[in-house]
Parts: C-alpha cells; sequence; structure tokens
C-alpha cells in the first residue's frame, strides 16, 4: 500500500485550465473522495494519478516515487471505470484474470487468486459467464474483482457506482466500504453525490473548477465548510444563505435576514464580524420552527416537503425563503402560522464578496 | 386490397398517392421480377440442364442428355484439379495478404493524424480502377526489360510473369494491391467500434501492446474483418480479368481462366456448364464455413 503525494499539479486541455495548483497528501490506507460538480476537474486528476492523462506541471509520487512521466502500467495502481470497462468477449474469471495473464503469472496462482477474489466479492458463481450476461451491480463487482486481483499499491475509482439504480448504489457503498476496511487499500474515490463522499470517505476533497476548495474529514467539511460553494455542494438539502445584517450592540445584536423583523443573538456569536457585508449560512436543521408564541418571530410556512423521517418546510423571512427541518408531520400544507428562529452556534457567516467563511477565532 | 381499390374513386386515389399500388407493381415490380426471371434464374437452370448434355454452342447439332458424364469427365480430370490446387493456393495468398496489408494499414491510420481524410481517400484509388486496367498497367510495371519494379529492385532482367515459380505470386500481388484497401475499409471501421476504455482498462492491467493486440483487438475486430474475409475469398475464388491478362502460364490458369477457355475456345457448352455449377457449389461451401464462424464469433 502506499502514500500518493500530489505537488502543484497543473493541466491543461489546449487553453483551459482544468487542474490548478493542485497538492495533496493522501495516506497509506487513506480512502480519500473527491467530490465536485460534473468538469471540475476531479476525474481528470483520478486519470492523472493512474497515468491515463498527463500532467502539464507539477509531480506526483507514489511512495516517494515520482510517476508523474511514468506510464500507467509501471505506476502499479487499479482503477475501476465507471463504465465499468469489462473485456466484453472474455468469461468473468478471464476478466478477472486478464491483470495477471498480462505479466505472465503462473496459471496455479492465477487460478487460485481469481478464486480468493471471486469469493471475497460473493461472485463465484457468475466466473464462467460473459459480462453482457451480468447485472449492473455484478458488473461493477468484477470490475472491482479485476482491480483486486493483482494487489495494487493503490486503488482508483471514477464514480465506480453512478450508474446503477438508487438502491443498488446504497448496497454497493455499504461493500466497497467493507472491502475498504478488509483490504485497508489506499483508495481515491471520484463522485458527485455528497451522501456517497460522507458515508464513504476518511477525508473528503470537495474540487470546484479545478481548485481544491476544502479537504478535511466527513464531519468538519459538514459542521465547518471552507466557503459559500462547499457550504452549498455539501449536505441534502442545500443549506440555506442569505443576506444578513448585522445591527445593535450589548448583549444582544440583531440578525436582519431579508429585511425581516431579525433574529435576537448573543453578541458574541456575531462579534468577529466587524460589520462588514456578509451572507448567512445555516442549515435546515437550524432552522427552528415552533407552534407556540416563543423566541423569534411569526410567519408562515410556503411549502411542505414530506420526506417520511422529517419533512422539509419552507417558510418566509421577510423577502428571503428558509428551508427548515421538522418532525414529520408538523405543518401540513402552505400558509399555517408557525415561530421561527434560529440556532446561533450553528449559524455560519461568509464574505459577501469572497465566499470565504468567517469564522470566530476564539 | 382489391376490393378498397374498387371503393375507391378513380381521382380520390390519383389525388392522394400521385400513384396508385397497381402502377406501382407494374412500374417497378414486374420490370424487376421479369429482369431476374430472364437474366438469372433462367439462364441458371437453362446451364444446369445444359451440365447434363453434350451441348456445343458452336454447331447446330441438338444436345444429347448425357447425365452425369460431363460431372463425372471434370472430377477426374487431373488437369482440372490442377486448376483448383492452383486457385486455392492464389486465394490463400491473395486473400491473406489483403489481410496482412490492410488490417496494418487500417491500424496505421486509427489514429489522430494529419490529413488523414485524404490519404484514406488516396488508399482507397486502386479499389475504384478497372481490372482489366490494373492488369494492363501492371503488366507493363512486371515488364522484364522497361519495368519500374525491376529496376526499383535492382532485379535486372527478372521475368515476373513467365517465371512458373513467380507468376502466381505476381498475379496475387496485384490482387493484393488492388483490394488491401478494401479490407482496410471494413477494418477500420471495426477498430473505431472498438471503445477507448477497454485500451485504458488494458493499459492499468499492465497488458503490453503486442498482449493488447491479440487479446482486445483482434477478437473485438474480428467479427467484421471476417466479413472482409469471405468477400474477398468469393472475388478471389472468380478471379479473371487481370491474371488473364498478365499471364498466359500454365501455373497461373485460374479455374475462371479454364472455364473461359472450355466454354469459349473450345466450345464444350455443356461441359463448362457442369464446370460452373462444381466452382459454385464448392464457393457456397467454403463461404458457409466462414459464415459459420462469423456467428460464433458475434454471438459472444
Amino acid at each position: 500500500m502506499a502514500r500518493i503525494e500530489l505537488n502543484n499539479i497543473e493541466k491543461f486541455f489546449g487553453s483551459v485550465q482544468v487542474l490548478k495548483n493542485v497538492s495533496l497528501t493522501i495516506e497509506d490506507g487513506e480512502f480519500v473522495v473527491m467530490l465536485g460538480q460534473s468538469g471540475c476537474g476531479k476525474t481528470t486528476m483520478l486519470r492523472a494519478i493512474a497515468g491515463l492523462e498527463t500532467v502539464s506541471s507539477g509531480t506526483i509520487t507514489i511512495d516517494g516515487r515520482e510517476v508523474q512521466d511514468l506510464k500507467a502500467a509501471d505506476r502499479d495502481i487499479a482503477f475501476v471505470f465507471q463504465s465499468f470497462s469489462l473485456y466484453p468477449h472474455m468469461t468473468v474469471e478471464e476478466n478477472i484474470a486478464f491483470p495477471l495473464r498480462a505479466v505472465r503469472s503462473s496459471k496455479a496462482d492465477r487460478v487460485a487468486e481469481v478464486k480468493e477474489v471471486a469469493k471475497f466479492l460473493g461472485i463465484e458463481r457468475l466466473l464462467p459467464r460473459r459480462p453482457s450476461a451480468l447485472s449492473g451491480g455484478d458488473m461493477q463487482r468484477v470490475a472491482i474483482g479485476r482491480a483486486l486481483v493483482r494487489r495494487p499499491q493503490a486503488l482508483l475509482m471514477d464514480e465506480p457506482i453512478g450508474a446503477l439504480d438508487a438502491k443498488l448504489r446504497e448496497q454497493m457503498r455499504a461493500e466497497i466500504k467493507r472491502l475498504h476496511i478488509a483490504r485497508n487499500s489506499t483508495s481515491v474515490y471520484v463522485t458527485h453525490d455528497q451522501v456517497e463522499a460522507m458515508s464513504l470517505a476518511d477525508r473528503i476533497v470537495v474540487m470546484h473548477d479545478g481548485v481544491l476548495q476544502q479537504v478535511g474529514a466527513p464531519n468538519e467539511v459538514y459542521l465547518h465548510p471552507a466557503n459559500l460553494f462547499v457550504a452549498q455542494f455539501v449536505g441534502s438539502p442545500v443549506m440555506n444563505i442569505a443576506d444578513v445584517a448585522v445591527e445593535g450592540s450589548g448583549t444582544d445584536a440583531l440578525l436582519r435576514v431579508g429585511r425581516s423583523e431579525g433574529f435576537r443573538v448573543p453578541t458574541a456569536t456575531v462579534s468577529h464580524l466587524n460589520g462588514s457585508p456578509a451572507k448567512l449560512g445555516i442549515r435546515p436543521e437550524a432552522v427552528l420552527l415552533s407552534r407556540e408564541p416563543g423566541e423569534g418571530f411569526e410567519t408562515e410556512t410556503t411549502n411542505v416537503e414530506p420526506l417520511g423521517s422529517h419533512d422539509i418546510v419552507d417558510v418566509r423571512v421577510g423577502d428571503e425563503t428558509l428551508r427548515a427541518r421538522c418532525d414529520s408531520g408538523f405543518a401540513r400544507g402552505d400558509g399555517e402560522k408557525v415561530w421561527v428562529t434560529l440556532d446561533p452556534a450553528r449559524a455560519h457567516f461568509f464574505d459577501a464578496q469572497t465566499g470565504q467563511s468567517l469564522r470566530r477565532t476564539a | 386490397m382489391a376490393d378498397v381499390m374498387t371503393r375507391l374513386e378513380p381521382d380520390t386515389r390519383a389525388v392522394a398517392r400521385g400513384l396508385s399500388d397497381m402502377t406501382i407493381r407494374n412500374l417497378f415490380i414486374i420490370p424487376t421480377i421479369a429482369f431476374l426471371i430472364i437474366f438469372n434464374v433462367f439462364p441458371l437452370l437453362y446451364s444446369l440442364w445444359q451440365s447434363f448434355t453434350d451441348f456445343r454452342a458452336s454447331t447446330t447439332a441438338p444436345a444429347n442428355w448425357i447425365g452425369l458424364a460431363n460431372y463425372r469427365d471434370l472430377l477426374g480430370d487431373e488437369f482440372i484439379w490442377r486448376n483448383f490446387t492452383i486457385t486455392a493456393k492464389y486465394v490463400l495468398i491473395s486473400v491473406s495478404g489483403q489481410v496482412v496489408v490492410g488490417f496494418g494499414l487500417a491500424m496505421l491510420l486509427n489514429r489522430a493524424i494529419p490529413m488523414k481524410g485524404l490519404i484514406t481517400t488516396l488508399l482507397l484509388l486502386p479499389m475504384m480502377l478497372s481490372m482489366a486496367v490494373v492488369g494492363l498497367f501492371w503488366k507493363l510495371l512486371y515488364d522484364p526489360s522497361f519495368g519500374i519494379i525491376n529496376y526499383f529492385l535492382g532485379l535486372g532482367k527478372f521475368e515476373w510473369l513467365a517465371d512458373p515459380q513467380v507468376a502466381l505470386f505476381a498475379v496475387a500481388i496485384v490482387d493484393i494491391w488492388m483490394w488491401s484497401p478494401f479490407v482496410m475499409l471494413l477494418s477500420l471501421a471495426g477498430l473505431s467500434a472498438v471503445p477507448k476504455h477497454l485500451y485504458e482498462a488494458a493499459e492499468i492491467d499492465r497488458a503490453s501492446s503486442l498482449y493488447t493486440f491479440f487479446r482486445i483487438t483482434l477478437p473485438l475486430v474480428a467479427p467484421i474483418l471476417m466479413i472482409a474475409i469471405i468477400f474477398r475469398t468469393m472475388e478471389a475464388f472468380k478471379t479473371f480479368d487481370h491474371a488473364y491478362i498478365l499471364s498466359s502460364q500454365p501455373t497461373t490458369e485460374l479455374i475462371a481462366i479454364r472455364l473461359y477457355k472450355m466454354a469459349f475456345l473450345e466450345w464444350q457448352t455443356g461441359m463448362s456448364s457442369a464446370f460452373a455449377y462444381i466452382v459454385l457449389i464448392m464457393v457456397v461451401a467454403i463461404t458457409n464455413i466462414y459464415v459459420k464462424y462469423l456467428n460464433r464469433a458475434k454471438a459472444r
């Protein structure tokens, strides 16, 4: 297993720069998920690590060895493609054995290795079949088997379960996690699905426009987003973002969102803003609704999304709409009177110009 | 359908369709069928009948039914068997040459190169020429005293077409030159249909380029290559024009040439009909073997 280091990676396609000065260290045995929208450069970065794409500048090292000029075959990494990329004219057994045959390992070794991997993935009964006779999930199991059979230094996965249906995705996600724990292989995983990223990763790398936005454990990325992009990309439903003005001094300050009456919060929670223009970010679970008069002010619901375990309720706050996470059945429809307040401890503030998080330095 | 026709007013039919079904039948279908019967079905059956007679088209003597005598004589004639052997050798050399050259060219063209369209078109030119013309100018190229081939290869006055050992190869080379582009065209279609990600997967799997070629590229292109081979084998079997023009050696007497001589120089019409039927049956049999293999390759 191996430690992968990326130093100042830049990549141009023609005049378009898709990777901008990317530096990242992936520790031995770590599961890193690269998360971002389509076209953010995450797949290009993965392919650059694999050697399927050259980099314009910068170095890539695997276990201290510089590999950016080596061919993919010489980097000793395995790659799982979104399209599975199984060899259609070979059986499952031949597919899994292919990396071993390609380097001419002995037949006895080959049979034993293929058998072990097939058993590990629970695909022994599929060995004599051809890929065209497999379901999507089984195809991906075979593709993972082919990647694992040669015990690579690192396992790279490019949206490996993106082509599967929702239920199967959930199941495969659990299998990939189990596999990582069992094998403890250094893994780099690319996805645009933040749920996948949260559930699998030791560390999440959020990318946007070829730039690393934030690198951190799932909880850290979720609880302390570094900027507006990360705040809005990670989490479902999406974090509420609204223009905010901070007024007043003394022990209580007034957070005026969207020209509403404003929320009264302890001054300590907003003192670091210094009155500069800012945006408020608040997750739906930190928007608190109540049917009884209490803190905050009265407003009405504008939309209810029942999701079974909980409901997402939209409420009007001045000329903004905030989404709140409530117990299921809290509101029955639009236009119901509710009291709204915010949990100031879970409020995020971002610089209105740069989008960077304004965190308390205390 | 007839009662639909009678229920519709004649003018509405004409307005609605321009041409009625009847008119279309009369205009297109009937001439086509008549043409097929006159030029294909009738000669096929007539020559089958002739193959059982001693008919000679050069005399007015009536044809006598002689049963299977023509077939017996032909299959027992060692000279005819020599023609078959020569043809088999010719087909083997010519088709395998075309596959190697054509597939090789396709491999070279199946990548991003400048002026790919122009190069492809130029490579296809031999295929578009008349066979007789090709035969005539290759005869000049092969000429022992002023031919450019001997000049470039420095072979002095080497007799390409008169040397009994070499003449068949010389004829096959012309066929290879002319028809490799055809194999190239089909192979190119097959090669570009192999998904790029399979090559990436093979690269990740540490397969050498040779291993990738034999284990990925070739098996995936095999079905379409097979179609090219079927076409070329059938055509090579009936090679006549350029072979006849290039060489009159007994070692280059392909079955089509023998057949031509038998039918139109020796006027053994009945016998040559029987000969033609034997060739037909052989070609159908060989093609069937290929088609079976093709279906097996496609099933994968």
